[in-house]
C-alpha cells in the first residue's frame, strides 16, 4: 500500500515537473524598450521579428512597452531583447552598445539611463 | 521673511540626506507652498505628493531623471533633475479649462499605409449631406458620382470609375446588400442616420466578399449598439414637401449585451411640377423602415456577435399630376406608376478571437433577405421577389508571424427570383441561382514601406459555371508621406438586365433580347478585368497640410450584357458584347487645410467609357467626359458647451454629355447630340447649440439649373416616342431644406 502511494506521488511529481517544463506556443510577454518615434517603432519591431518564434510584436511609443507573443520552444524574451539591443535600443534586460546607439537617426537618440 | 528662512533651512537640510534621495519644494508664483502637488518620475508610477510645507522627498529613479510636477489649476512642469534638491515654481494655468491638443479629424480619411485604395467617410462627412439615405450620402465625395434621378421614379444611381452601381459590390458590414432585385432602389432603403461610416475601395476589391465586384466596393457600417447613445432624433423637412424622421433608442442590458432600435419614416405628400411638364418632379410616397440590432460583446472570451432584424416597406407613386391609381392603374386614362417594395432581413455575424492569439480569429456571417417589388410604369409591369440566403465562414491567422497574415474561408449563396416582366411581351423569368466558393487571401507587410495582398477564390455557380477569381494589391511608400498603390483583379457577374435598368420601363421602348444561347435571360455572364494605379503625396504648402491624389483605373470587359438604347429610340436591345468595351478613368485631387478649420478639396475627373454597339463604337451616353468638383468646409472652434457653426459648400461641374440617338424621331421629339456642360451647387449650414442639440439648413442645386425636355412626348405618354429615361441633369430646380438633431447622452 505504501508503495502504491509512493508510486502515485512520484508520478504526480513527474507530471507537475512536466507541466512546469511545458512551454507555451503563444506566450504573451512584455518589457520596456527605450525609443522615441515612429522610426524607432519600425526598427524595434523589425528587430523583434528577426527572431525566430516571434509571432507578434507591437511597440508603443507612449509607454515604451513592447508586447510580444512568442513561441517559447523557439525563443525567449531575452533573445528578443538581445536582437533589439543589437539595433541600438536599450531594453529592460540588455543595453545597446554605445557605438550602435550613436549611429541612430537624431530623432531616435532617446534619453539613456546611466 | 520667514519664507526665506524656511528656504535656507530647507537647502541646508538637503546635505543631510543621502545621495539617492531627491528633496524638493513646490511653490506657487507668490512663493506660497503648494500642498498636495503630484511629483513623479516620468513614465513611471513612482511618485509622491508634497506636504503642507510644499516639500517632498522621492527616491531617485534608475529609469529616468525626468520629473513631472503637477497640481490642479497649475501648469504641469517637467524637469530634468541633475542635482539632489530642487525647487519648483508652478505657474497658475490661465484658465481652468481642459486643454486638448488636437487636430481636427478629417471627415474623409485616405490612409498611407493600407494596401487597398480605401477612403473612409466618417460620420462628419455623412452629416454634410443631411438628406437622407445612402444614395444621397456621396454628394460630397469626389470618387463617387451620383447620377441625377430619373424623371419619373426619382431614383438616383451611383457610379464609380464610370461604371454604374451594378458593377460595384455594395455590402453592409461585409454582407452583400444591394444586389439583384434591390439594385435600383436598394441604397435609398438605408437611412443615412443609421450609418456609422462608409469605406470606398476603388478598383478590384477583396476576394473575401465574393466575385462580383468589378469597379470597386462600397461597404457601410451600421451604428454599433455598444457605443451608441441612449436616444437620437433627426427631423427633416424640405421645400419639395419631403419629411423624414429618424429615432434611435439604445439600451445596454449589461456590460455585454446591448441593443438599438432604429425607426425611420419618410413621406412626400405634396405634388410638385416645377418644370411644368405635367409630370410629378419626384414621386410621392412613404416609407417605414425598422431595424432592431443586438450586440453581444464578451471581450474576455473574445466573442462579438450581432443580430439584425429588419423590416422595410416603401410605396412610391409617380407619373402625371392628375393620375389616380384607383381609377387609372394600367389604363390609358392617365400615365402613372406605382412602385411598392417590402423588405425583410435577418442577419447574424459572430466573431471569435483566440484569447492568447489576438491575430487568430473565426468569423461567421449569415443573412436571409426577402426583397419584394411590385410595380407598373404606364402599361408596363414589373414584379420581382428575391429571397436570398448568404453564408460566409472565415478564418484569420498568421504564417510564422504577423508580417504574414492570411484569411481563408468558404461561402454559400442562394437566390430565388420570382420575376415577371410585361412590356411589349410578357414573360416569367423566375429562376434559382446558387453558388458555393472557397477563398484564400494572403497579406504581407514588411512593417515599413511595402505591403501586398494577394487573393484568389474558386466558385461554382449554377449559371456562371466554375471559375477562378484572382485579385492583387500592392502598396509601396517610395519616400516620406507618399504612397503608390497598384491593383489588378477579375470580376464576374450575372447581369439582372431588368432590375438594373428599371428606368427604361418608364418609356415606350420595345424590349428585345437578341441572344438566346446564354443562361441569363439568354445572355452570357459578364467578365471584366480591372487595373489601377494610384499615388498620394502629403506635404506642407506654406505651412498648411495639403495632399495630392492621382489615380488611373481601367476596366476591360471580356464579356458584357450590352444595354443598347442608341440603335433605335423606340427600342432597347440587350445583347452579348461583340467587340471592345472599356472604362478608363483618371482623377486628380488636391486637398488643403487653408486655415485652421477651413478645408478645401478639389478634383478633376476624366472618363473615357466606350462600348461596341451594333451601330458602332460609342462613348457611353449620359456620362460626362470631364468633371470638376470642389468642396469648401469651414467650422468654428467648439465652445465650452459644444456650440459650433459648420458651413459646407460643394460645387460640381459636368462637361458635355453624349445623348442617346433620337434622330429618327419627329423633330419635336429629338434631342441634341450632346447636352452642354453645367454646374450644380449644394450648401449647408449647421448650428450646434450644445452637444445634444443642433439644427441644419441647406440648399441643393442653388444655381437652379434644370434639364429641359426631361420627358420626351410628355403630353402624350402613351405615344410612340414617350421616354423619361434620358436624364443628364437635375429636373427639379433649387430646393431648400431644414432639420434638427437631438441626442440624449
Amino acid at each position: 500500500m505504501k508503495k502504491l502511494i509512493l508510486i502515485v506521488l512520484v508520478s504526480l511529481i513527474g507530471i507537475s515537473v512536466q507541466a512546469q517544463e511545458k512551454k507555451s506556443k503563444n506566450k504573451a510577454v512584455e518589457f520596456k524598450v527605450s525609443g522615441n518615434c515612429e522610426m524607432c517603432e519600425k526598427r524595434i519591431e523589425k528587430a523583434a521579428f528577426s527572431v525566430k518564434g516571434v509571432k507578434s510584436a507591437e511597440w508603443h511609443a507612449d509607454h515604451g512597452d513592447i508586447h510580444l507573443i512568442i513561441d517559447e520552444n523557439k525563443c525567449s524574451k531575452e533573445d528578443v531583447a538581445k536582437a533589439i539591443a543589437a539595433v541600438g535600443h536599450d531594453t529592460e534586460f540588455i543595453k545597446a552598445a554605445d557605438s550602435v546607439y550613436e549611429k541612430l537617426h537624431g530623432c531616435c537618440n532617446y534619453e539613456r539611463i546611466e | 521673511m520667514y519664507k526665506n528662512i524656511a528656504f535656507l533651512l530647507f537647502f541646508a537640510c538637503n546635505f543631510l540626506y543621502s545621495q539617492e534621495t531627491l528633496k524638493g519644494i513646490v511653490l506657487d508664483e507668490n512663493n506660497q507652498p503648494l500642498f498636495g502637488a503630484n511629483v513623479f518620475w516620468f513614465n513611471t508610477s513612482v511618485g509622491t505628493i508634497t506636504d503642507e510645507n510644499g516639500t517632498f522627498a522621492l527616491k531617485k529613479s534608475s529609469e529616468t531623471n525626468s520629473l513631472i510636477i503637477s497640481y490642479i489649476g497649475y501648469e504641469t512642469q517637467r524637469i530634468d533633475v541633475t542635482s539632489n534638491s530642487i525647487s519648483v515654481l508652478l505657474k497658475e494655468a490661465v484658465t481652468l479649462k481642459e486643454v486638448t491638443v488636437s487636430k481636427t479629424k478629417k471627415s474623409t480619411e485616405q490612409s498611407l499605409y493600407k494596401v487597398q485604395n480605401v477612403q473612409v467617410m466618417g460620420q462628419k462627412e455623412l452629416l454634410k449631406a443631411a438628406c437622407c439615405n445612402l444614395s444621397e450620402s456621396f454628394s460630397t465625395n469626389p470618387s463617387i458620382d451620383v447620377n441625377f434621378s430619373d424623371a419619373v421614379t426619382g431614383n438616383r444611381q451611383i457610379k464609380m470609375l464610370g461604371l454604374t452601381s451594378p458593377y460595384i459590390l455594395i455590402t453592409e458590414e461585409n454582407i452583400p446588400s444591394v444586389r439583384g432585385a434591390s439594385q435600383a432602389y436598394g441604397l435609398s432603403f438605408v437611412p443615412g442616420t443609421w450609418v456609422e461610416s462608409i469605406q470606398i475601395t476603388k478598383g478590384a476589391g477583396s476576394v473575401i466578399n465574393g466575385f462580383e465586384s468589378i469597379s470597386g466596393q462600397i461597404n457601410y457600417e451600421i451604428l454599433k449598439p455598444v457605443n451608441d447613445i441612449p436616444f437620437f432624433l433627426n427631423l427633416y423637412a424640405s421645400q419639395d414637401k419631403r419629411y423624414e424622421i429618424n429615432t434611435h433608442f439604445n439600451n445596454k442590458f449589461s456590460d455585454k449585451l446591448s441593443s438599438t432600435l432604429f425607426l425611420h419614416g419618410n413621406t412626400r405628400n405634396g405634388k410638385n411640377d416645377m418644370n411644368h411638364d405635367h409630370f410629378l418632379d419626384a414621386p410621392i410616397g412613404k416609407q417605414v423602415n425598422i431595424l432592431n440590432r443586438w450586440q453581444y460583446n464578451d471581450a474576455e472570451n473574445g466573442i462579438v456577435s450581432f443580430l439584425n432584424v429588419r423590416y422595410m416597406n416603401d410605396e412610391k407613386q409617380a407619373g402625371t399630376l392628375h393620375f389616380n391609381p384607383d381609377t387609372d392603374k394600367l389604363t390609358t386614362n392617365a400615365w402613372g406608376s406605382e412602385i411598392n417594395t417590402e423588405k425583410i432581413e435577418i442577419s447574424n455575424k459572430t466573431g471569435y478571437v483566440f484569447p492568447d492569439m489576438p491575430y487568430q480569429s473565426f468569423g461567421f456571417q449569415n443573412s436571409f433577405q426577402s426583397h419584394k417589388q411590385e410595380s407598373y410604369f404606364g402599361l408596363n409591369q414589373y414584379n420581382i421577389h428575391q429571397k436570398s440566403y448568404y453564408s460566409n465562414l472565415l478564418f484569420n491567422s498568421i504564417i510564422s508571424n504577423t508580417k504574414n497574415k492570411f484569411t481563408t474561408g468558404i461561402n454559400f449563396s442562394y437566390d430565388k427570383y420570382e420575376e415577371f416582366v410585361a412590356v411589349n411581351f410578357s414573360q416569367d423569368f423566375s429562376r434559382i441561382d446558387n453558388s458555393v466558393g472557397a477563398f484564400f487571401e494572403y497579406t504581407f507587410d514588411n512593417l515599413d514601406n511595402f505591403s501586398l495582398v494577394a487573393g484568389a477564390r474558386v466558385d461554382n455557380h449554377n449559371r456562371l459555371g466554375t471559375f477562378v477569381t484572382p485579385r492583387l494589391h500592392i502598396r509601396y511608400n517610395p519616400w516620406k508621406e507618399a504612397v503608390i498603390r497598384a491593383s489588378a483583379g477579375r470580376g464576374k457577374r450575372a447581369a439582372n438586365i431588368f432590375a438594373e435598368n428599371q428606368q427604361l420601363f418608364a418609356s415606350n421602348r420595345n424590349f428585345s433580347i437578341l441572344n438566346s444561347g446564354g443562361k441569363l435571360y439568354g445572355l452570357n455572364p459578364e467578365i471584366a478585368w480591372n487595373y489601377g494605379l494610384s499615388f498620394i503625396q502629403k506635404f506642407k504648402l506654406a505651412g498648411k497640410d495639403a495632399e495630392i491624389v492621382l489615380d488611373y483605373y481601367q476596366t476591360d470587359f471580356q464579356h458584357q450584357a450590352v444595354v443598347d438604347i442608341d440603335a433605335n429610340p423606340q427600342e432597347v436591345r440587350f445583347y452579348d458584347l461583340d467587340g471592345k468595351s472599356f472604362a478608363k478613368s483618371f482623377q486628380a485631387e488636391f486637398n488643403i487645410e487653408l486655415i485652421r478649420h477651413l478645408n478645401f478639396k478639389t478634383s478633376y475627373k476624366y472618363y473615357d467609357v466606350q462600348t461596341q454597339f451594333q451601330t458602332g463604337q460609342l462613348q457611353k451616353a449620359l456620362q460626362a467626359k470631364h468633371r470638376f468638383f470642389a468642396n469648401l468646409a469651414f467650422e468654428t472652434h467648439i465652445k465650452d458647451k459644444g456650440q459650433q457653426w459648420k458651413f459646407d459648400v460643394t460645387y460640381n461641374w459636368l462637361g458635355k454629355q453624349r445623348l442617346p440617338n433620337t434622330n429618327s424621331n419627329p423633330i419635336a421629339y429629338q434631342l441634341n447630340d450632346y447636352a452642354s456642360g453645367f454646374a450644380v451647387i449644394n450648401a449647408q449650414i449647421t448650428r450646434t447649440f450644445s452637444s445634444t442639440f443642433e439644427i441644419y439648413f441647406g440648399g441643393e442645386n442653388i444655381g437652379n439649373f434644370k434639364q429641359k425636355n426631361g420627358i420626351i412626348q410628355n403630353k402624350n405618354p402613351f405615344g410612340t416616342y414617350f421616354d423619361s429615361s434620358l436624364i443628364y441633369g437635375p429636373t427639379f430646380g433649387a430646393m431648400y431644406y431644414a432639420g434638427l438633431r437631438f441626442k440624449i447622452k
